[in-house]
């Protein structure tokens, strides 16, 4: 028990270090792997929670192609960040007492939280019970008969998202060359080379320019 | 909840959405020419069998499937059919502007569609899942139709606008829902409103996770104080997106306010009645003052569109069937006007391009005299004088609220009409009786034309014969809240 109480503390004290690391680093390439740091220790939090699937999932899907995206974005980009943070002090005393406010609304809301009723039996419906399958066939159980509408729109959503992509940056260039696999596949032999008999002391002239 | 397939009978029309717009999709990009104007035809005929299939297939009987995650019911037939004759209708006046701009591009049908698709699922939702799914397909596709002219700055930045603001509002909804969830512990509808009816009022985080919800729907409605939006985007979008805004996404968007306050949250009325009370008096009041000040035609349709919202708001106040009744009227009426309205300023040119400013309508009458006669009916319409429809829906939503014993309401809302009919006036005012300042070209679209004669005609004092039977259905669809 006490070394589960220990990694929660660890973990925590990371990801929270890490957060804040995030956005006060000066280097932005800094910043992205102190971000690949928090997501690491999140991981760690699920692994505690007994959500192993989504702790791999968060190792795979955010460090693994998320934040090394993001590192190559930031790399490559080339954003002046000295020239976004002008201003900063500027804005700093009216954002920050908005935020104050919004602080202190939130810590009311939740020091005075209750919870309602059958808010246990509300929330264990659609879950199977723990214990009797693991997380991963859980998971698919809920995602794939229960929510399958929601899962499906999920999909429509990225669908949508593809489209705008490429309806809002896809342009047609003149004078590209593409691979046309049906011409390849049309051409035949005689299109392509011929057999010329070579005279002995002569070379051989060009005959064709538009073959090959 | 159970491993069988569900009754997939409700979904029908969704189903024929989703799949037709992938099909339409291949269509697109298989046809390397002509392909926009194909797109178009099938997509129209794509939405008249989904209609078709939602009216006589699927039905107005109350079936929930999903494990309750879907609902379909009178109400929601009822507001799904005006969604798909105003994505009917943008379509089909869409065609004669994209080609003039050349930006006849295939995917412009295929994303209305996707966006109706995404409205379908709104009105339909019965959990706060499946209402957050919907909403953000509609909005994504909405966002790319903002910025669907990308080579004109204007449009582009309508986009990201939109688009910045839009995730800040899905932002706050979210944040709301988690509250919700934190305290009920589900977010299905039926479930909601059986634990809200017995945990009783005054627990402070569940009032905030309202008031955030409320927050985000009355952003994508567009109403007063979450407005700012609408008039840039409005402005920057194509004209026939704007049309498009100005129509089906705020029928759904309304449609969704009723599904969610007078559902789940219908017991805490006592905490949300204020906040919609406080957003209609405020979408009635900017919606008519600033509107006073506009100089280009489409800005001027934005705050007329945060004033009808306000309107449409008070009819939601009441919280009973009765104000679901009035708001079906009042959007009938609300969908032909602005149609007919975005028709005419669509068919519109001169010779620096499409007429946008208020003053270059002057002389339109010597011009163009059936055009000049369709947009002072439109006018006089939005403006709410009697004899014409907008009068009707107006008239059922006051009746309404003043039955409801909300006399203040009705009077404030009697008041910014008045002060909203001045600036209907003037433009008919200018159209009449001002000398030519600039030479119009014909833009001879039949399709357009066809849409502006009889939604002119709707909007006329014909009407009348219309109210019995859109009163009646407007009955019938309300019918789902009774009780």
């Amino acid at each position: 028990m006490e070394l589960i109480a220990f990694s929660f503390y660890l973990f925590a004290t990371i990801a929270v270090v890490s957060g804040v690391l995030v956005i006060s680093a000066k280097n932005p390439v800094h910043s992205v792997l102190w971000l690949i740091l928090t997501f690491f220790s999140a991981a760690g939090l699920f692994v505690l929670m007994g959500a192993e699937f989504i702790a791999m999932l968060l190792i795979i899907v955010y460090v693994g192609a998320v934040a090394v995206l993001f590192l190559f974005v930031v790399m490559m980009l080339d954003i002046n960040f000295v020239e976004l943070r002008q201003g900063f002090l500027q804005y700093l005393p009216i954002g920050a007492t908005i935020t104050l406010i919004l602080f202190i609304e939130m810590g009311m809301v939740v020091a005075t939280w209750q919870l309602g009723p059958d808010v246990a039996a509300n929330a264990a419906a659609p879950s199977p019970a723990v214990g009797d399958i693991s997380n991963t066939a859980a998971l698919g159980q809920i995602i794939y008969t229960d929510y399958i509408y929601i899962f499906q729109g999920a999909g429509m959503i990225l669908l949508v998202a593809m489209i705008g992509a490429i309806v809002l940056t896809h342009r047609k260039r003149p004078g590209v060359k593409r691979q046309v696999v049906n011409d390849q596949v049309a051409r035949r032999p005689e299109d392509a080379f011929e057999l010329v008999d070579v005279a002995v002391g002569e070379g051989i002239t060009q005959r064709t320019q538009n073959k090959g | 909840m159970t491993n069988m397939v569900p009754n997939l009978m409700p979904v029908m029309p969704e189903i024929i959405l989703a799949v037709g717009a992938m099909l339409l999709l291949m269509v697109g990009v298989f046809r390397p020419t002509k392909a926009f104007s194909e797109v178009s035809t099938l997509s129209l005929l794509l939405l008249v069998i989904t209609g078709g299939v939602l009216y006589f297939y699927v039905g107005g009987e109350t079936q929930i499937t999903f494990g309750g995650m879907f609902i379909s019911d009178s109400f929601a037939v009822y507001t799904k059919v005006l969604i798909l004759i105003g994505s009917f209708l943008s379509i089909v006046m869409a065609g004669p502007y994209l080609k003039d701009h050349m930006i006849d591009r295939f995917e412009f049908p295929v994303l209305i569609i996707l966006a109706t698709l995404g409205m379908f699922a709104m009105v339909s939702a019965n959990s706060l899942m499946s209402l957050y799914v919907g909403l953000e397909l509609q909005s994504l596709s909405l966002y790319v139709l903002a910025a669907f002219n990308r080579d004109r700055n204007r449009s582009t930045e309508s986009g990201l606008k939109y688009f910045v603001l839009g995730a800040l509002s899905s932002g706050m909804l979210l944040y709301g829902i988690s509250l919700i969830y934190g305290f009920t512990g589900s977010v299905d509808f039926d479930v909601l409103a059986l634990t809200l009816e017995k945990a009783g009022s005054g627990h402070l985080g569940l009032t905030l996770g309202l008031v955030f919800i409320l927050a985000g729907l009355a952003f994508k409605v567009s109403a007063v104080p979450f407005h700012m939006w609408a008039p840039d985007v409005y402005e920057g979008a194509p004209t026939p997106v704007t049309s498009f805004f100005a129509t089906a996404p705020k029928i759904a968007a309304l449609a969704l306010f009723v599904r969610v306050m007078m559902g789940p949250f219908a017991d805490m009325i006592g905490e949300w009645q204020q906040v919609v009370i406080f957003l209609s008096v405020a979408s009635m009041l900017v919606g008519a003052f600033v509107a006073l000040m506009q100089t280009n035609i489409k800005r001027l349709m934005a705050y007329s569109s945060i004033g009808h919202v306000g309107y449409a708001l008070m009819a939601i106040v009441i919280g009973t069937s009765a104000g679901v009744e009035a708001l079906m009227v009042y959007l009938v009426f609300y969908l032909t006007m602005t149609i007919g309205t975005f028709g005419a300023i669509l068919s519109m040119r001169h010779s620096d391009g499409m007429v946008e400013d208020i003053n270059d309508l002057a002389g339109l009458s010597t011009n163009n005299l059936p055009l000049a006669i369709s947009i002072a009916i439109f006018m006089f319409s939005l403006a709410g004088i009697p004899l014409l429809a907008g009068f009707f829906g107006k008239y059922y939503v006051f009746l309404a609220v003043v039955e409801a014993g909300f006399v203040p309401l009705a009077v404030i809302g009697v008041v910014t009409s008045v002060v909203g009919a001045f600036y209907y006036l003037r433009i008919i005012k200018i159209m009449f009786f001002d000398d030519a300042a600039v030479s119009f070209e014909k833009m001879e679209s039949r399709s357009l034309n066809w849409v502006i004669g009889v939604t002119a005609l709707i909007n006329s004092p014909a009407s009348v014969f219309l109210i019995a039977p859109v009163a009646a259905m407007a009955a019938w669809a309300a019918l789902s809240f009774a009780g």
